[in-house]
């Protein structure tokens, strides 16, 4: 018999797997695809307190083994997301994470005392996306100031609390240790790795942003690194992410420390490919004799 | 009168065509559902200079194809993992058509494939042309021109009057298979070595076409310029849209256009191309 439950912070995910946030909607566009009742967790895409309109495009170019966005967390806002969302999702059996964005620390508390007493399972903090110029990836590339947010929102939040951190900085291990002291339940990463694309027939950027945030297969020896870093160098649980496309990548994760995982812009790739992971990890563990993921999660010294 | 007649009778026929439609569409699930498939490649000609035709067998997302929608090609070659959306050009029973232009490394692949070769797809994407009875102009510019096709085969089948106006660089292509149907077809080239010297716009505006609905697909430039046009002559105008894309189903939020939107405080929002397009009201779309 094969246990591939993983708890969070006192949250109880039926398997590791989960959808990295700004590549699965709410879920609703993949429901035509697969069940979204056998995922760990659904991770929304970012929700602000007020509707966002995004970036102009192109917001997307691809590059070898990935893509660049500088999509800017467009979205309908936190009303909209809790009056639609939330009541889609829970027709699933699936833990439902809200990544929460802003622009300044006031922005992001109004979202946290929005989602107070609302249905749904962890929070998501997002100090780490690199297509907003004010407050994002700013937040999370300065401990102060990433210490700060993460101690101003853990007073609101009434959740579990996730602190999803950028890879753009010199020691991740600096600002996930900054973020627990903030009072970070759990830590994600990695966000996406800030990148360039030139067109040089039209000698122009391909994104209309210019730069934009890289993801996909190419970044994953990045992040398998970074989040092995911050298992040793933090506490919390962390959940993996960056360029997972299938049980191979995840367990490697899992393997570097991670509790849970994240596949993102694989979902593009291939809309089944989140169930595919969790059947093989399933699998894997079988063939391996692995009871329960305790016994390979953070194996490498 | 005669004309109101006429008229109301392919009006009538239009309606019947489209319950029909709508009762096989219903037999099958909801009209805009998305499956992926492993599509086998029938034939691959080469049109003209760039320019492919290929047809796919994939009986599970051929009969879901309405006039106007698109389908996501998976380049699946460890490299360029995003796929390619590309327009239907003509629907079977279980086959998709798709004639396409190579502009980079996806349709670059796509156009060697040949025959027996399998590719990955997922559709269908977008809403498609909303087919209204009455007489129809079907505008097309360039690479715009194959999702017209089977725009054009469903609206004569439904009864209606089509002219089609295509505009080419230089030469022409499809332009023989638009009279085939039944169309009156106008040309427009650049350069004059097919038909008009000149753009759409101004082959309508010389040939003073008219039309119940304005069906569009093309360059950004020439849409705006066909909507000024139209909005002139108080003729609707349908336009299929283009922006890159990552997912092709509504979920990364990377192929916006701004459309108008009285309840934002700046009156404008940005839409999803593949969700909420390709097809928009002309009307709608802010031109910049």
């Amino acid at each position: 018999m094969i246990d591939t439950r993983v708890n969070i912070c006192g949250v109880e995910l039926k398997n590791p797997v989960m959808t990295a946030s700004g590549t699965f909607g709410s879920g609703k566009e993949f429901s035509d695809f697969i069940d979204l009742s056998r995922l760990g967790a659904v991770v929304v895409k970012g929700v602000a307190a007020v509707p966002w309109k995004g970036n102009p495009a192109p917001r997307i170019a691809e590059v070898y083994g990935g893509m660049l966005n500088s999509v800017g967390l467009q979205n309908p806002g936190v009303d909209w997301f809790i009056e639609n969302d939330i009541p889609f999702l829970r027709r699933f059996d699936t833990k439902i994470i809200v990544n929460v964005c802003g622009h300044s620390v006031e922005e992001y508390e109004n979202v946290v005392r929005k989602l107070q007493g609302q249905d749904i399972d962890m929070l998501e903090l997002n100090i780490s996306c690199p297509n907003v110029s004010e407050g994002g990836m700013s937040f999370g590339t300065d401990p102060k100031m990433a210490e700060n947010v993460v101690k101003a929102v853990k007073k609101l939040a009434d959740k579990p609390l996730i602190v999803k951190l950028t890879p753009n900085v010199t020691d991740i291990t600096e600002i996930a240790k900054a973020a627990v002291s903030g009072g970070a339940d759990a830590l994600s990463l990695i966000n996406t790795l800030t990148g360039m694309k030139i067109d040089i027939y039209r000698r122009k950027p391909v994104l209309q942003r210019k730069i934009g945030g890289m993801s996909g297969p190419a970044v994953k020896p990045v992040a398998v690194r970074m989040v092995y870093q911050v298992c040793k160098a933090v506490d919390v649980p962390v959940i993996g992410m960056g360029g997972i496309s299938n049980a191979e990548d995840a367990l490697e994760f899992i393997m570097a420390g991670a509790t849970g995982v994240s596949l993102g812009t694989a979902n593009f790739i291939d809309p089944y490919a989140s169930v595919k992971t969790v059947e093989g990890i399933e699998e894997y563990m079988k063939k391996y004799g692995v009871s329960s993921l305790d016994e390979i999660r953070g194996i490498i010294e | 009168m005669g004309k109101l007649k006429i008229g109301f009778i392919f009006t009538n026929r239009s309606l019947y065509d489209i319950l029909i439609k709508t009762f096989v569409f219903h037999t099958r699930g909801s009209v805009y559902m998305k499956k992926t498939e492993t599509a086998l490649v029938l034939s691959n000609n080469k049109l003209t200079e760039g320019i492919f035709d290929i047809t796919l067998k994939c009986p599970d997302i051929a009969p879901l194809a309405r006039a106007g929608q698109f389908i996501e090609i998976y380049p699946d070659n460890g490299a360029n993992l995003l796929s390619r959306p590309i327009s239907i050009c003509e629907a079977g029973a279980d086959t998709l058509r798709i004639v396409f232009q190579v502009v980079g490394k996806g349709t670059a692949l796509f156009s060697n494939l040949k025959s027996g070769d399998k590719v990955r797809i997922l559709g269908t994407c977008g809403n498609g042309y909303e087919l209204k009875p009455g007489s129809a102009l079907l505008v097309g510019g360039g690479i715009g021109v194959p999702p017209l096709l089977e725009t054009a085969k469903r609206l004569i089948a439904a009864g209606n009057d089509v002219t089609v106006v295509l505009g080419f660089r230089s030469g022409s292509f499809l332009s023989d298979e638009f009279e085939k149907l039944g169309a009156r077809v106008h040309i427009a080239t650049d350069d004059g070595s097919v038909g008009f010297k000149g753009n759409v716009v101004d082959l309508i505006k010389a040939e003073s076409l008219t039309a119940d609905t304005v069906y569009s697909c093309g360059p950004k430039i020439m849409l705006k310029f066909l909507s000024i046009y139209c909005e002139e002559k108080n003729m609707p105008l349908q336009v299929s849209m283009e922006e890159r894309m990552a997912c092709g189903i509504g979920a990364c939020v990377g192929c916006v256009v701004k459309i108008k939107d009285e309840t934002s405080a700046d009156g404008w929002t940005y839409k999803k191309v593949c969700k909420d397009g390709p097809v928009f009201d002309s009307k709608e779309v802010c031109w910049e």
